[in-house]
C-alpha cells in the first residue's frame, strides 16, 4: 500500500490522505452520487406538496396550468435536452483528451443553459403582466376562467367546476417555487461550468484526470431531469387527465 | 497485557502531534485535519450548550412560582423557543457526530483523514454561520414559535424574528448534510486493509446509520424551511389555510425530518455506549452483528413513524393507527441494543471507571425514556398527555439523558487520546453521579406533572403543581453543577493532568494503536487489520487510569 501511495503522489491532483488515485476517484464519485440523492430529496419535498394539492384542488390547478405558455415550455425542454447532449459530449472530449472540443462543448452548454434562463425570464415577465404572481395584486379573472371552461369542454372534462382564487394562487406559488429553485440550480450550474471552461482552456484536465468535468456533467443531467418532471406536472396537467371519453 | 503500539512512549512535549504541528489561530481556522476540526466543533458546541443552558435556567426560574412573575408570557415564549433551537439544532444533533465522530471515525478505520477534508472544514463554517443567524434573531428581538415552527403561526401571525432563525437552521442543516456525506464516503472507501464491514467498531456503524438519516432527511427539512421562508416573505400561501394551503402538510414535512432527527441524535450516543461497555467489561459486544444491523434498522424504520407526533392534529384515524403500530416496531431495534449491552455486561469483568458510570447512566435514562415512548405511541394515552409535561419529560430522558450521557461518557473515554492527558478520576466520578441524580430530580417530577395535566409551554400554572415544579428547578441546579464540573477539571487536565500514554484503558480499537495525541496523519504506518473488533482476550481488569 505504501508503494502505491508513493506512486500516485506525482499527480498534481492527488490528495495525500488517499492511498491511490483510484481510491480518490471512487471516493469522489460516491460523494457526488450521495449529493445528488440529497438533491432528489430536496426537490422531493416540493413534489410531494405539489402532488397533494394537485389531487385536492384539481380544477384550480388545471385552470392555472392552462395559462402557462406551452410553446415556451416545450421549447425550453428541447433546449435543456440539447444541453444535456452537449454536456455529455464535453465529458467525452475530456475523456479522450480533446482540449479544444472540451472547451467548445462546455461553452455551448453554458449558452444553452443561458437560453433556457432567458426564456424563463420572458415567461416570468408575462406572469407579472398578467398579475399571476401570488401576493396582494394577484388576479385570476373571468377571462382566464372562460378560457379554462372552453378548453375543458373541448376536452370533455368532467372536472370543470370548483375553481377557487386561493387555490389557483397556490398553483402559481408552487409554480414559482419549483421553477425558481430549478432556475437557481441552473445558475449555479452555469457558474460551475464557466470555471471548468476556464480551467480546461489552461489544460488542467487530461484523460488521467477529468473527474470535475464528469461530476459537473452528473449535476447538469440531474438538473435537466428535474425539469423533465416539472414540465409535464406544471404545463401538461390538464391535457391528459380528467377526460372521460 | 501487551498492545501493538507503533511509537515508544515519549513525552508529549518532544514528540510532534496534531496539536503542536502548527501554531497560531490561522493554523486552526484553516485546518483540514479532522482532529482539529473536531476540537473546533467541541468548543463551539460547548458554547451553544452553555447558551441553551442559560435559557433553561430562565425557564426553571420562571416555573419556581405558580404566577408568571419573572417575565411576560411573550418573553417566556421566546425563551423556551431559543432554548429548544439552541439545544436541538446546535447541540444535540451535531454533538457526538461532529466532535467524537469527526475525531474518531478516520482513526477507527485506519485512515489518514476523512474523504473530503475541505468539505469538513466548510461544514464547520456553515455550522458557525447558522449559529450566527440564530443568535442574530435572539439579539434583535427573539422568536416565539417554538423549535417546531408550526405554521400558520410561524408564517403569518408571529411578529418575531422567524426568518433569521429559520435561515440559521437551514444553513446548519447543510453542515449536517455534508458531515453525513463525508462520513458515509469515508466508511465506504477509506477502510484500512483487512477492515471488513463486520470488523468495524460499533461506533462507526452507529455513525454510519446516523449519517444516512442526515443525508436523506435533512434536505426535506431544508425545503420545508425554504417554503416557510417564502411564505413569510412573499405570502405565497402554501401552508396558509386562508389561501388554500394546509398547515398539517407542514407538520408532515417537518416530522418526516424531525422524527428521524431524534435518531441522528441518539444513534451516535448508542455507538459510544457499545464502545464503553465492551471496553470496560473486556468483552466483545454480545450479538455484534445484531447491534450493527439494529442501527441501520433504526435509521430505516425511523423514517416511517413521523405521524406519531400528529395524533391530535386531525390526521385520519387510519393514519394514526398505522403510525401507532409502526412506532412500536421501531422500539424493537432500540431494545435489541439495550438487551445486548446488558448481556455483554453479564459475566464480564466490569470496572467502574468514569466512562462506565456515564454508560450506566445512559442505560437508566434511556430505558425510562424509551418505555415512556411506548406509552405515547399508544393512541389513547397520547391524547391524554399530548402537549403536557409528560412529553417534555419523555424527550428529555431520551434525547438529553441519552445523548449527553453518551457524549460525556465518550468525551471522558477518549479524552486521553484527544489531549494526551488523564483527567482526575475522583472528580470525574463525582460529576457522573451528580449529573445522574440532578437529571432524575429535574425530569422525573415532570412525568408526574404531565400526567396530572400540566400543559407544556405555559409560564404560569395552578398552585397545586408548585411542589413538583420546585423539585424540578432544584434538580436543574444540581444538574447544572454536574455539567460545569467537567468543564473545569477537563480544562485543568489539559495542562496539569499526567500523561496518558497511547492506551490508558487497554482498549482494542485502532485509535488506541497510535500515540496520544495522534500525529497529524493519525498513523505512522497504515495499520493492517487481522482480528475482529473488540478482541479482548483473557478476563482481565482494565488498568485503573488516572
Ligand atoms: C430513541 C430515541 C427517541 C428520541 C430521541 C425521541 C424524542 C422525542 C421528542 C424530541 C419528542 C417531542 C417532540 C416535540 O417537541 O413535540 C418525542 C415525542 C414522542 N415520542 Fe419519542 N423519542 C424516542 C423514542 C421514541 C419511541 C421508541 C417511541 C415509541 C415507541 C416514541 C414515541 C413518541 C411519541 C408518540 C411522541 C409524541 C408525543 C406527543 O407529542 O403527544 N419515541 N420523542
Ligand atoms: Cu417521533
Amino acid at each position: 500500500m505504501q508503494d502505491s501511495h508513493a506512486a500516485a503522489a506525482h499527480h498534481p491532483a492527488f490528495q495525500h490522505h488517499f492511498e491511490t488515485m483510484e481510491q480518490q476517484r471512487e471516493a469522489s464519485t460516491l460523494g457526488m452520487w450521495l449529493f445528488l440523492i440529497t438533491e432528489i430529496l430536496f426537490f422531493g419535498g416540493m413534489f410531494t406538496v405539489y402532488l397533494v394539492y394537485r389531487n385536492w384542488y384539481f380544477a384550480s390547478f388545471a385552470a392555472g396550468s392552462l395559462t402557462l405558455d406551452l410553446t415556451l415550455g416545450a421549447f425550453n425542454t428541447v433546449v435543456l435536452i440539447g444541453s444535456s447532449l452537449t454536456m455529455a459530449l464535453a465529458v467525452h472530449s475530456a475523456e479522450t483528451g480533446q482540449r479544444n472540443l472540451l472547451v467548445a462543448f462546455l461553452l455551448l452548454t453554458i449558452l444553452l443553459g443561458a437560453t433556457f434562463l432567458g426564456v424563463k425570464a420572458v415567461e416570468y415577465s408575462h406572469k407579472f403582466e398578467e398579475h399571476h404572481v401570488p401576493g396582494p395584486s394577484f388576479r385570476f379573472g373571468s377571462e382566464e376562467l372562460r378560457h379554462f371552461h372552453e378548453e375543458a369542454t373541448a376536452l370533455r372534462s368532467t372536472q370543470i367546476h370548483g375553481v377557487e382564487l386561493g387555490e389557483v394562487q397556490l398553483f402559481f406559488s408552487l409554480y414559482f417555487a419549483m421553477t425558481g429553485m430549478h432556475a437557481l440550480h441552473m445558475v449555479i450550474g452555469i457558474g460551475v461550468l464557466s470555471v471548468l471552461a476556464w480551467k480546461s482552456r489552461r489544460g488542467v484536465y487530461s484523460p488521467e484526470y477529468f473527474a470535475p468535468v464528469e461530476y459537473a456533467g452528473l449535476y447538469w443531467h440531474f438538473v435537466d431531469i428535474v425539469w423533465i418532471f416539472l414540465f409535464p406536472l406544471l404545463y401538461l396537467i390538464t391535457r391528459h387527465v380528467g377526460v372521460h371519453p | 497485557m501487551s498492545t501493538a503500539v507503533a511509537t515508544a512512549p515519549e513525552s508529549i512535549h518532544r514528540r510532534r502531534h496534531y496539536l503542536n504541528a502548527d501554531y497560531g489561530i490561522r493554523s486552526w481556522l484553516f485546518t483540514t485535519d479532522h482532529k482539529r476540526i473536531a476540537l473546533l466543533y467541541l468548543f463551539s458546541i460547548t458554547f451553544f450548550f452553555a447558551l441553551g443552558g442559560l435559557f433553561a435556567v430562565l425557564i426553571r426560574l420562571e416555573l419556581l412560582t405558580p404566577a408568571g412573575d419573572l417575565m411576560t408570557s411573550d418573553t417566556y415564549n421566546k425563551v423556551f423557543t431559543m432554548h429548544g433551537i439552541m439545544m436541538v439544532f446546535f447541540f444535540l444533533i451535531p454533538s457526538v457526530p461532529a466532535t467524537l465522530g469527526n475525531f474518531l471515525i478516520p482513526m477507527m478505520i485506519g485512515a489518514r483523514d476523512l474523504a473530503f477534508p475541505k468539505l469538513n472544514l466548510a461544514s464547520w463554517y456553515l455550522f458557525m454561520a447558522g449559529g450566527v443567524f440564530a443568535l442574530y434573531s435572539v439579539v434583535t428581538g427573539g422568536i416565539d414559535t417554538g423549535w417546531t415552527f408550526y405554521t400558520p403561526f410561524s408564517t403569518t401571525y408571529s411578529n418575531t424574528k422567524v426568518i433569521p432563525a429559520a435561515l440559521g437552521i437551514l444553513i446548519a442543516g447543510f453542515s449536517s448534510i455534508f458531515t453525513g456525506l463525508n462520513f458515509i464516503v469515508t466508511v465506504h472507501r477509506m477502510r484500512a486493509p483487512g477492515l471488513t464491514w463486520f470488523r468495524l467498531p460499533l461506533f462507526v456503524w452507529a455513525n454510519y446509520a446516523a449519517s444516512l438519516i442526515m443525508v436523506l432527511g435533512t434536505p426535506v427539512l431544508a425545503i420545508t424551511i425554504i417554503l416557510v421562508f417564502l411564505e413569510r416573505a412573499f405570502h405565497i400561501g402554501i401552508f396558509d389555510p386562508r389561501l388554500g394551503g394546509d398547515p398539517i402538510l407542514f407538520q408532515h414535512l417537518f416530522w418526516f425530518y424531525s422524527h428521524p432527527a431524534v435518531y441522528i441524535m441518539i444513534l451516535p450516543s448508542m455507538g459510544v455506549m457499545s464502545e464503553l461497555i465492551s471496553a470496560f467489561s473486556r468483552k466483545r459486544v454480545f450479538g455484534y452483528s445484531f447491534v450493527a444491523f439494529s442501527s441501520v434498522a433504526i435509521a430505516v424504520f425511523g423514517f416511517l413513524v413521523w405521524g406519531h407526533h400528529m395524533f391530535v392534529s386531525g390526521q385520519s384515524v387510519y393514519a394514526a393507527m398505522v403510525f401507532s403500530i409502526l412506532s412500536y416496531l421501531v422500539a424493537i431495534p432500540s431494545a435489541v441494543k439495550v438487551f445486548n449491552w446488558t448481556a455483554t455486561l453479564y459475566k464480564g469483568s466490569v470496572s467502574y471507571q468514569t466512562p462506565m458510570l456515564y454508560a450506566f447512566g445512559f442505560l437508566g435514562l434511556f430505558t425510562i425514556g424509551g418505555l415512556t415512548g411506548l406509552f405515547l405511541a399508544a393512541l389513547g394515552v397520547d391524547v391524554h398527555v399530548t402537549d403536557t409535561y409528560f412529553v417534555v419529560a419523555h424527550f428529555h430522558y431520551i434525547m438529553v439523558g441519552g445523548v449527553i450521557m453518551g457524549y460525556l461518557g465518550g468525551l471522558h473515554f477518549w479524552w486521553p487520546k484527544i489531549t494526551g492527558r488523564l483527567y482526575p478520576e475522583g472528580w470525574a466520578k463525582l460529576s457522573a453521579l451528580v449529573v445522574f441524580l440532578g437529571f432524575n430530580l429535574t425530569f422525573f417530577p415532570q412525568f408526574v406533572l404531565g400526567y396530572l395535566g400540566m400543559p407544556r409551554r405555559y409560564h404560569a400554572y395552578p398552585e397545586e403543581f408548585q411542589v413538583l415544579n420546585v423539585m424540578s428547578s432544584a434538580g436543574a441546579s444540581i444538574l447544572g453543577v454536574g455539567y460545569l464540573l467537567p468543564l473545569f477539571y477537563l480544562l485543568w487536565s489539559m495542562r496539569y493532568g499526567p500523561e496518558a500514554g497511547p492506551n490508558p484503558f487497554d482498549a482494542r480499537g485502532l485509535e488506541w494503536q497510535t500515540a496520544s495525541p495522534p500525529p497529524t496523519h493519525n498513523f505512522e504506518q497504515v495499520p493492517i487489520v487481522q482480528e475482529e473488533a473488540y478482541a479482548y482476550h483473557a478476563a482481565q481488569e482494565v488498568p485503573v487510569a488516572g
